[in-house]
C-alpha cells in the first residue's frame, strides 16, 4: 500500500515482540512459551519482510523470512517434542515442575 | 706382580659374590669358603712385605685408571710406608677374625659375604690415592659394620648399630664437605691426592684451617678422640668377638691413617699449626682418661675398649711430634695396638663363649681350669702395658722420647699413665684369673685349637717385633720422615711441598 | 779408650734365657716324665754356664791394661730411628763385671737351695722358669750398654718380681703383694723413663759410653728452670727409689715377702734391688755434675735407713725383720753414692749380698724347718736342732752388723767415713749412719736371740718333727757365711792397713768421676776414731737386745707401752704409710677412675643420647607441621573452593523462566553496550 510508512511496520513487529516476550518470560505453561516463541519468531519476520519492502535488494529480507518460519516450524516440532518428554516425566507442563537440574 | 693391591683389595668382594651363593644351611661350607677368600690376600700381603721398597718414598704397586673421567675421578691405589703396616695388618686379621666366627649359627651367609664386604672396604680405604675413591670405600665400610654389629651383636645391639653408624657418618659428611672443596680449589678440578698435595697453596690459612679441622673431626671420631669417643665402649661391648677384633684392630687406625695422609700430606702448614692442640693434648688426654675409665669397668670387654682409646692416645702425641722417633713410633704402635688389642679381645671372646658373661667380679682363679688360657692372656695384658721386651714397648718409647722433645710437659703426663694402665691390668688379673676358683667354673673347657690359631699368630708378632721392631720400622721409616718434611717444609712457606 | 770386641758375654743372659723358655713351655711335661729332678738340672745348668762365662770375662778383663778394661759385644740392631741408635749389645766393665759374678754366682748358690726349698711344690717347674728369666732379665740390666737395654731388663726383673711374690696365686694376699711391687715399681720406672728422654733430648744418645764422652753437651742446658743434668739424675734416682725400695716408695718390698723365701733372698735383697745403686754407679759421671740430687740421694738414702731400721726392730714375722734390714741397708748405700764414694757403695752391695742373701736363707732354713712358721714369737731355742742354720744366721748377723773383720765392717765403715770425710759429706750423715747401725745390731740381735735361744716357744706338734735341712739348703748357707767373713778383705781401706783391692779394681770404672776422698794422709787416725765409735754404738745395740730378750732385765711388753703404746704401734704399723698411701693415691685414683667413667656415661653420652632425642623432637615438631600447617594450606584451599562452588551453584534454579530472564537481560545489556 502506498504511502504507509515503515515505522509503522516496525512498531507492529516490536508490539509482537514485547508481546511474545512477556509471554516466554512470565508463562508457565510450556506450550504458552512456545506460542511466545512462536510470537518472537514472527516479529522478527515482520522486521524482516518490512525492511525488505523499503530496501533496494526486497529478495534478500524474503528469503530470510521463509528460512525463519521454516526453523519455527522445525523448533515447534522439536520443543512439543520435549514438552512431551517433559509432560511424560514430570506429569505436568508447569515449568516449575521441572526443577529436578536445581542445585 | 701387577694389580697386587686391585687383587687384594677386591678378592674377598669376590669371595663374598661367592658365599652369597652357596646355600644357606650349609653352615661349615660357608665358613670354609670365606676363611679361603681371605688366605689369598694374606699371601700376597706376605709377597708385599718381602718386595716392598723400603727405600723409597715413591707409591708402589700403583694401579691407576680413569673412572669418571668426566669429573677427573680415577681409580688410583697405591702403596707407600705409611699404609703399607696396615694394609698387612688388615690382611693378617681378617682370616683370623673368620676362624674367630666360628660361633655364629644365624644367618650364616649374610655374616661372612659383610665381614668379607667390609674386608674389601677396609682395604680399600689404605691403598685409595683418589680422594672421592677413598670416601666411596670409607662408606662402604660403614654399612657393614652397621649390620654385622646391630643383627650379630649382644643385648643393646640396636643402639650401638646406629650410636656408630650415625657418629661415623656425620664425620663422613664433614669429610665430604672438605673433599669438595678440595676438589673445587684444585685448577683442574681432581680428586687426586697426589696432585692435591701440590695445590694446597691455593687456599688462605683460615681455609685451611677449617679444612683441616673438618677433616680432623670427622677421623678424630674413628679414632677415638675424647669427646667423640663415647660410640666406641658401646660398640665394642655390643658386637660379637670377630667384629670387636677387627673394629679395634683395624678400624681405629683408619682415623690416624687420614691424618696422616690427608691432614699432614695435604695440608701440611694447617698441620703444624693446629697438631699441638688437635693431637698432642688430647692425645695425651686420651692415654690418662682412657686408662682410668678402663680402671673403673666391671665389664671386661669395656675395659678392653677404654684400653684402646688410651693406646690410641699414644699414636696422636708420636704424630704431633713431628720427630723421626715420635712418628715413627705412632705408626708402629698403630701396627702393635693391632695385634695387642686383636689378642685382647679374641681372649675375652675365649671366656665369654664359655661363661656367656663378662663380669670381671663375677670370675676368679681362672687360671686353676685354664692354665694355657691364662698364659697368653698374660703375654697380652702385659703386652698392652707396655713390659720391655715385647712390642708396645718399643713403639710406646719412642713416641714418648720423640714426643718429649716438644712437648716434655705433655709426655710426663702421657709417660704416668703407664702406671695406671698396669693398674688396671693386673687388678683385673687378679680377679679373673688369680685368686680362688669360683665353683661354678670348675669345669670351664680349655682354649681349643682354633682359639689357639687365632692367637699363636699375633703372640708370635708380639713377642718378635719386640725384640727386632725393624721388621716393622724399616718398611716406614723413609716415607714417614719424609711426611716430617712435609710438614716442616709447608709450616715454613705455607704452602705445601712433595 | 775403645771396647775389645767379643762375642762371648752374650751368653751370659742367653743361657739363663734358654733355661726359661724350655722350663716355661715344657717344664710341665718334663716334670710329669722326668720329675723334679730333671727341671733342677734345667734350670741350674744354665746359671752355672753363665757364672762360667761370667768368669771369663773377669779373666779376660784382667788381662787388659786397667783404662782399656771394657768388652763390648754388639748382638744385632735393636732400634735405629733419627739419631737413636740403640743395639742389643752387652758390655762388660769392672763394676758390672763385679755384678755378674754376684748374681750369677749367688744366684747359682739360691737355685741350688731352691731345688730342696721347693721340692713339695708342684708348680716346680714354673718357679724355676721365673727363676731363670729373672736371672737372665737382672743380667741384662747389667750387661746393657745403653740406657733402653737396661730399661728392659729393669723393667724385666720388676715382671718376673711380680711372678715370683705372687707365685702362690691361689691367695689373694699374694697376688696382691705382687701387684703392689709392680705398680710402685712402676711409678719409679716412670721416672727412669723421663730422665732417658731428657738425656736424649741434651745428648741425642743413650749409649753410656757415648753419654759420658758428650757429657760437655750437658753444660747450661735447662728444662722447668733446672739444669737438666741435675733433672735428668734426679729422674733415675726416682726410678732407684722404687727399685730399690727407698722412701717414698719402699711400701712394696716389706710386703714382697709373700713370696717363697729362695726369691725373697735372690730378689729382694741380693740383686734386684741393688739395681738402683748399680745405675747410679753406672751413671756416675752425671751424678758427679749434680751435686743437688746428691744431696737428695744422701738425704733419702740417710732417712730410709734410719726409719727402715726403727720400723724392723719391732717386727715379729722373721722375714719382715730382714725386709726392712734391706731397705735400711740399701739407704745406707744410697748414703755412699749420694757422697761420692761410688765404689764403697758398690763394695757395700757386693757385701750385702752375701750376708743378706745368706740372712734369708737361714731364715727360710728355718720357716722349712718349722713347716711355715714365720712368726718369732712362735720360735726360740733353736740353735741346737739346727746348729748350720744357727751358725752361718749368726755369722751374717755379724757381718750386718759391722762386726769388725767381717765383710760388712769393712764396706760399711768404708761409707760411714765417706758420709763424714767425703765434701758431700756431713758429719749429720755419719752421725744418722752410726745411729742405724747401732739400729741394725739392736734388731738383728734380736732376731737371733728370739729364734735362737730362749726357751722353745714351737707349736708341739711341729717341734717334734724339727731337723736340719738338707745339704742342697745347708751348703749354700755355708757357702755364703763364709762370704760374709772373706769378701771383707778384698776391701780393706789403707786406713786399716790393706791395698783396697776392691777400690782399685772399680777405679778405671770411676776415674773419670769426682774423687773418693782420698784424705789417707791427715785422716787415718780420725777414721780409726770413728770406726771405734761405730763399733762402739753397734755393741750398745747388740747389748741391749741381749738384754731385753735375753736376759729379760727390761720387758719387751713394758718397751713396747712406753709413750702410752702409740710409739710401738706407729713402727708396728710402719708409720702408717701404707694407710696414707692407699687413703690418698689409691682411694684418689680409683675415684678419678669413677668420675671419669661416669663423665662417660652421663655428660657425654648424655650429650649424644640428648641429641637423638631433640633430633627425634624435632622430627615430631616437623611432622605435626607438616600435618598441622601445609596440609592445613592445602585442605582449607579444598574447602574454600567448595564452599564458593556451593554458593555459584544456587544460579541453578532449576526454573526455565528465571534462565529466560537472565538470557535477555544479559542480550539486553550487550546490545546497550554496543551502542557506547
Amino acid at each position: 500500500m502506498p504511502g504507509v510508512p515503515l515505522q509503522h511496520f516496525l512498531v507492529v513487529g516490536l508490539l509482537l515482540f514485547a508481546l511474545g516476550l512477556y509471554t516466554v518470560l512470565t508463562r508457565r505453561n510450556a506450550i504458552g512459551i512456545l506460542m511466545g516463541i512462536e510470537l518472537l519468531l514472527n516479529a522478527a519476520n515482520i522486521n524482516y519482510v518490512a525492511f525488505a519492502r523499503y530496501s533496494g535488494t526486497p529478495t534478500d529480507g524474503q528469503i530470510f523470512a521463509i528460512f525463519v518460519i521454516m526453523l519455527a516450524a522445525a523448533e515447534a516440532a522439536v520443543g512439543l517434542a520435549i514438552v512431551l518428554g517433559i509432560y511424560q516425566n514430570f506429569a505436568s507442563i508447569d515449568v516449575d515442575a521441572a526443577h529436578a537440574l536445581r542445585h | 706382580m701387577d694389580h697386587v693391591l686391585t687383587l687384594m683389595t677386591f678378592l674377598p668382594l669376590l669371595g663374598a659374590a661367592i658365599v652369597l651363593a652357596l646355600p644357606s644351611q650349609h653352615h661349615a661350607l660357608i665358613k670354609q669358603v670365606a676363611l679361603a677368600a681371605t688366605l689369598p690376600t694374606l699371601l700376597l700381603g706376605v709377597w708385599l712385605f718381602v718386595a716392598f721398597d723400603r727405600g723409597t718414598t715413591d707409591f708402589q704397586y700403583v694401579d691407576k685408571v680413569p673412572w669418571i673421567a668426566s669429573y677427573n675421578i680415577q681409580y688410583f691405589v697405591g702403596v707407600d710406608g705409611i699404609s703399607i703396616t696396615m694394609v698387612l695388618l688388615t690382611a693378617l686379621l681378617c682370616p683370623l677374625c673368620v676362624l674367630a666366627s666360628c660361633g655364629i649359627d644365624k644367618g650364616v651367609k649374610g655374616y661372612f659375604a659383610l665381614f668379607l664386604l667390609l674386608e674389601t672396604g677396609m682395604l680399600g680405604v689404605f691403598v685409595a690415592l683418589d680422594f672421592f675413591l677413598f670416601y666411596v670405600f670409607w662408606e662402604v665400610m660403614l654399612l657393614p659394620m652397621y649390620f654385622l654389629i646391630g643383627i650379630w651383636g649382644g643385648a643393646r645391639r640396636e643402639y650401638a648399630a646406629i650410636k656408630f653408624f650415625l657418629y661415623t657418618f656425620a664425620g663422613s659428611v664433614l669429610m665430604l664437605i672438605a673433599m669438595l672443596v678440595l676438589y673445587f680449589g684444585s685448577e683442574p678440578h681432581t680428586f687426586d691426592m697426589t696432585v692435591l698435595m701440590q695445590r694446597t697453596g691455593v687456599f688462605d690459612m683460615r681455609t685451611q684451617h677449617l679444612l683441616w679441622m673438618a677433616l680432623f673431626v670427622a677421623f678424630a671420631i674413628k679414632i677415638p678422640v675424647f669427646p667423640f669417643h663415647t660410640w666406641l665402649p658401646d660398640a665394642h661391648v655390643e658386637a660379637p668377638t670377630a667384629i670387636s677384633v677387627i673394629l679395634a684392630g683395624v678400624l681405629l687406625k683408619m682415623g690416624t691413617y687420614g691424618i696422616l695422609r690427608i691432614n699432614y700430606g695435604i695440608l701440611p702448614a694447617a698441620t703444624a699449626d693446629l697438631a699441638f692442640w688437635a693431637l698432642a693434648v688430647l692425645g695425651t688426654f686420651n692415654i690418662v682418661y682412657g686408662a682410668l675409665c678402663a680402671l673403673a669397668q666391671t665389664d671386661l670387654k669395656k675395659l678392653v675398649a677404654y684400653s684402646s682409646i688410651s693406646h690410641m692416645g699414644y699414636v696422636m702425641l708420636g704424630m704431633a711430634a713431628f720427630t723421626p722417633q715420635g712418628i715413627n713410633g705412632a705408626v708402629l704402635q698403630m701396627f702393635n695396638h693391632g695385634t695387642i688389642t686383636a689378642m685382647l679381645f679374641l681372649l675375652v671372646g675365649v671366656i665369654y663363649d664359655r661363661a656367656h658373661h663378662r663380669n670381671i667380679d663375677g670370675f676368679g682363679g681362672l687360671a686353676s681350669v685354664m692354665p694355657v688360657y691364662t698364659g697368653f692372656t698374660a703375654l697380652a695384658f702385659f703386652a698392652a702395658m707396655g713390659l720391655p721386651g715385647l712390642s708396645a714397648f718399643i713403639s710406646e718409647v719412642l713416641v714418648l722420647l720423640g714426643a718429649w722433645q716438644r712437648y716434655p710437659g705433655l709426655t710426663t703426663v702421657a709417660a704416668s699413665a703407664i702406671v695406671l694402665t698396669a693398674g688396671y691390668l693386673l687388678w683385673t688379673m687378679q680377679r679373673m684369673w688369680l685368686g680362688p676358683l669360683n665353683a661354678q667354673y670348675a669345669h670351664l673347657p680349655e682354649i681349643d685349637a682354633r682359639e689357639l690359631v687365632t692367637l699363636v699368630p699375633l703372640a708370635v708378632i708380639v713377642l718378635v717385633l719386640g725384640v727386632y721392631p725393624h721388621a716393622v720400622l724399616d718398611l716406614i721409616n723413609t716415607s714417614l720422615l719424609h711426611l716430617n718434611e712435609i710438614v716442616k717444609a709447608g709450616a715454613a712457606t705455607g704452602v705445601a711441598l712433595r | 779408650m775403645e771396647p775389645t770386641a767379643v762375642s762371648t758375654l752374650r751368653w751370659i743372659p742367653l743361657l739363663p734365657l734358654l733355661g726359661a723358655v724350655v722350663n716355661g713351655i715344657f717344664g710341665a711335661a718334663i716334670q710329669r716324665r722326668a720329675g723334679k729332678g730333671a727341671i733342677a738340672v734345667l734350670a741350674v745348668a744354665p746359671i752355672g754356664g753363665a757364672f762360667a762365662f761370667a768368669l771369663l770375662a773377669f779373666v779376660q778383663l784382667l788381662g787388659l791394661p786397667p783404662e782399656g778394661r771394657m768388652l763390648l759385644d754388639v748382638v744385632w740392631r735393636w732400634i735405629a730411628v733419627g739419631s737413636l741408635q740403640v743395639n742389643v749389645a752387652f758390655m762388660a766393665d769392672p763394676l758390672s763385671c763385679t755384678l755378674l759374678l754376684v748374681i750369677t754366682g749367688i744366684g747359682g748358690l739360691i737355685h741350688l737351695y731352691s731345688m730342696a726349698y721347693m721340692r713339695e711344690d708342684d708348680a716346680y717347674w714354673r718357679y724355676f722358669a721365673y727363676l731363670n728369666l729373672f736371672t737372665f732379665a737382672m743380667l741384662v740390666l747389667v750387661l746393657a750398654d745403653n740406657l733402653l737395654l737396661m730399661f728392659v731388663g729393669w723393667e724385666g726383673v720388676g715382671f718376673c718380681s711380680w711372678a715370683l711374690i705372687g707365685f702362690w696365686w691361689r691367695e689373694p694376699v699374694n697376688t696382691t703383694a705382687g701387684n703392689k711391687a709392680f705398680i710402685v715399681n712402676r711409678i719409679g720406672d716412670c721416672g727412669f723413663v723421663l730422665g732417658i728422654f731428657a738425656m736424649f733430648w741434651t745428648v741425642d744418645t743413650v749409649v753410656f759410653r757415648d753419654i759420658q764422652a758428650h757429657v760437655g753437651l750437658l753444660d747450661g742446658r735447662m728444662l722447668w728452670g733446672m739444669p737438666v743434668v741435675g733433672l735428668a739424675t734426679l729422674l733415675f734416682f726416682v726410678g732407684a727409689t722404687g727399685k730399690s725400695a727407698q722412701i717414698p716408695l719402699h711400701v712394696w718390698l716389706p710386703d714382697a715377702m709373700q713370696g717363697p723365701t729362695p726369691v725373697s733372698a735372690l730378689i729382694h735383697a741380693a740383686t734386684m734391688v741393688t739395681a738402683g745403686v748399680y745405675m747410679i754407679a753406672r751413671l756416675h759421671f752425671l751424678y758427679a755434675l749434680a751435686p743437688g740430687t746428691l744431696a737428695v740421694v744422701a738425704g733419702v738414702g740417710a732417712a730410709t735407713a734410719i726409719l727402715a731400721a726403727t720400723i724392723g726392730l719391732v717386727q715379729d714375722d722373721i722375714k719382715r725383720v730382714l725386709a726392712y734390714s734391706t731397705v735400711s741397708q740399701l739407704g745406707v748405700m744410697f748414703v755412699a753414692m749420694g757422697v761420692g764414694a761410688w765404689s764403697a757403695g758398690v763394695f757395700h752391695l757386693v757385701t750385702h749380698a752375701f750376708f743378706k742373701a745368706c740372712l734369708f736363707l737361714g731364715a727360710g732354713s728355718v720357716i722349712h724347718a718349722l713347716h711355715h712358721e714365720q712368726d718369732m714369737r712362735k720360735m726360740g731355742g733353736l740353735r741346737t736342732q739346727l746348729p748350720v742354720t744357727f751358725w752361718t744366721f749368726l755369722i751374717a748377723t755379724l757381718a750386718l752388723a759391722g762386726a769388725p773383720l767381717t765383710a760388712g765392717f769393712f764396706s760399711k765403715d768404708e761409707i760411714l767415713w765417706q758420709a763424714w770425710s767425703s765434701p758431700l759429706g756431713s758429719p749429720l750423715l755419719w752421725t744418722v749412719g752410726v745411729v742405724t747401725a747401732g739400729l741394725t745390731a739392736c734388731y738383728m740381735f734380736r732376731q737371733i736371740f728370739l729364734v735362737f735361744f730362749g726357751e722353745n716357744r714351737v707349736d708341739p706338734h711341729v717341734a717334734a718333727h724339727v731337723h736340719e735341712s738338707p745339704a742342697a739348703m745347708t751348703v749354700p748357707l755355708v757357702i755364703l757365711a763364709a762370704g760374709s767373713l772373706l769378701v771383707g778383705f778384698l776391701g780393706v781401706p789403707e786406713a786399716f792397713g790393706g791395698a783396697n783391692r776392691f777400690a782399685a779394681w772399680l777405679a778405671p770404672v770411676f776415674a773419670t768421676g769426682h774423687a773418693e776422698g782420698h784424705h789417707a794422709a791427715h785422716a787415718a787416725s780420725l777414721e780409726w776414731m770413728l770406726t771405734a765409735v761405730s763399733v762402739a754404738v753397734a755393741t750398745t745395740g747388740a747389748f741391749v737386745a741381749f738384754l731385753v730378750y735375753q736376759r729379760r732385765t727390761v720387758s719387751a711388753d713394758a718397751m713396747a707401752a712406753l709413750g702410752g703404746g702409740a710409739p710401738y704401734r706407729l713402727l708396728l704399723h710402719k708409720y702408717f704409710l701404707d694407710e696414707l698411701y692407699w687413703a690418698t693415691v689409691g682411694r684418689g685414683v680409683l675415684l678419678l677412675a669413677r668420675i671419669g667413667a661416669w663423665i662417660d656415661r652421663r655428660v657425654i653420652d648424655g650429650i649424644v643420647d640428648g641429641s637423638a632425642t631433640l633430633t627425634r623432637g624435632i622430627a615430631r615438631l616437623e611432622g605435626r607441621f607438616d600435618a598441622v600447617v601445609v596440609d592445613g594450606l592445602v585442605n582449607a584451599l579444598a574447602n574454600a573452593t567448595g564452599a564458593l562452588g556451593a554458593r555459584l551453584r544456587r544460579v541453578q534454579t532449576g526454573n526455565i523462566n528465571t534462565y529466560l530472564y537472565v538470557v535477555v537481560g544479559t542480550v539486553t545489556l550487550v546490545l546497550i553496550a554496543r551502542l557506547f
